[in-house]
């Protein structure tokens, strides 16, 4: 509950502030909250994740990008009336939801009882792996996992064509060519 | 430029260490908490420390950018060979069964190697990234 209070109050913040280091800086905290947060419901594996990705390299990478722009934020342009509505109308319909969860840590909740019951009871006996997270990620859901690679690889590819156009002008080779402008990049 | 002294000595203990801990999270994987995914990202998170303390051009010459960027294809194919190669063992895909004589270990083998796959991607793709931002505008 303390918590979460605490990520409530540094969201006030990060909407109110304009000097974008600022927020970068309490997204990272944000992040830190989180990761406890995860810590609190067991969830080591996405603690773990969360305070790595979301406190330490996003906030790194958000920093470098904020190195290439404005560090304060732009007047808004537009009234901020139908944004505001659609979260909230967007807050209600989740809140809403959440009425229809079973309890948490419920023992007959779907979670449960179906699949996830099947794998604590075989996992060890067919991986000898004894976290079992590891054993259904990269075993049982190895074809999800495989996909989240590719998602990595995707967003990987995708910056790097974005932020290295014009790498190598005015050299002989071609412009955006990944691996190709790389040897350049160091010269 | 001597005023960060604290900083580097610092970074430079801390370095190591993180490193250690990156190789724990992934190969401890199988017991506790982690894996590749969490071990990659530390991994790029200690190059991007030497980076922002020791300036962009010794962290290019510790990893090379060409290198980053040969990283973030060889994991998925790390990941994706080891599923093709349960298929040419007349297996589906990514069934990990297979790949030794005794099916079990051919699991915790095969996830051993699919997390290998999965750091190489993770930590390539994060240094490629933070490259990507750190050095552009430069020729």
């Amino acid at each position: 509950m303390v918590l979460l209070t605490l990520i409530a109050a540094i969201t006030v913040g990060i909407i109110r502030l304009k000097n974008l280091f600022a927020v970068v800086v309490l997204f990272s905290a944000y992040s830190f909250l989180m990761a406890s947060v995860m810590l609190v419901l067991d969830a080591v594996d996405v603690a773990l994740t969360e305070a790595a990705v979301g406190a330490g390299i996003s906030t790194v990478l958000l920093l470098g990008a904020l190195y290439l722009t404005k560090s304060e934020e732009a007047p808004a342009r537009f009234s901020s009336l139908v944004p505001l509505l659609v979260a909230g109308g967007t807050a209600v319909i989740l809140v809403w939801g959440t009425w229809g969860l079973p309890d948490f840590g419920s023992a007959t909740s779907p979670v449960n009882t179906g699949v996830g019951s099947e794998y604590i009871a075989r996992s060890y006996e067919e991986t000898h792996i004894p976290n079992v997270v590891t054993a259904v990620l990269a075993s049982y859901r190895g074809f999800d996992t495989l996909g989240e690679v590719t998602v990595v690889f995707t967003a990987a590819i995708g910056v790097m064509m974005l932020l290295n156009r014009g790498r190598g002008k005015g050299e002989t080779q071609g412009e955006a060519d990944g691996v190709g402008g790389g040897e350049n990049g160091e010269g | 430029m001597r005023l960060d002294v604290i900083l580097r000595i610092a970074a430079k203990l801390m370095i190591p260490f993180i490193m250690l801990f990156a190789i724990y999270v992934q190969f401890h994987g199988h017991y506790s908490p982690g894996g590749g995914f969490q071990a990659g990202v530390i991994i790029a998170a200690a190059v991007i420390l030497y980076a922002i303390v020791f300036g962009i051009s010794a962290a290019l010459r510790v990893m090379p950018r060409a290198a980053v960027e040969f990283m973030v294809p060889l994991g998925v194919g790390i990941y994706a060979g080891t599923g093709i190669v349960s298929m040419l063992l007349g297996r589906p895909f990514l069934d990990y069964d297979p790949l030794l004589a005794d099916p079990v270990a051919g699991q915790y083998w095969g996830v051993f190697i699919v997390e290998v796959g999965v750091l190489v991607t993770v930590a390539g793709a994060m240094l490629a990234i933070f490259y990507a931002f750190a050095l552009r505008g430069r020729p």
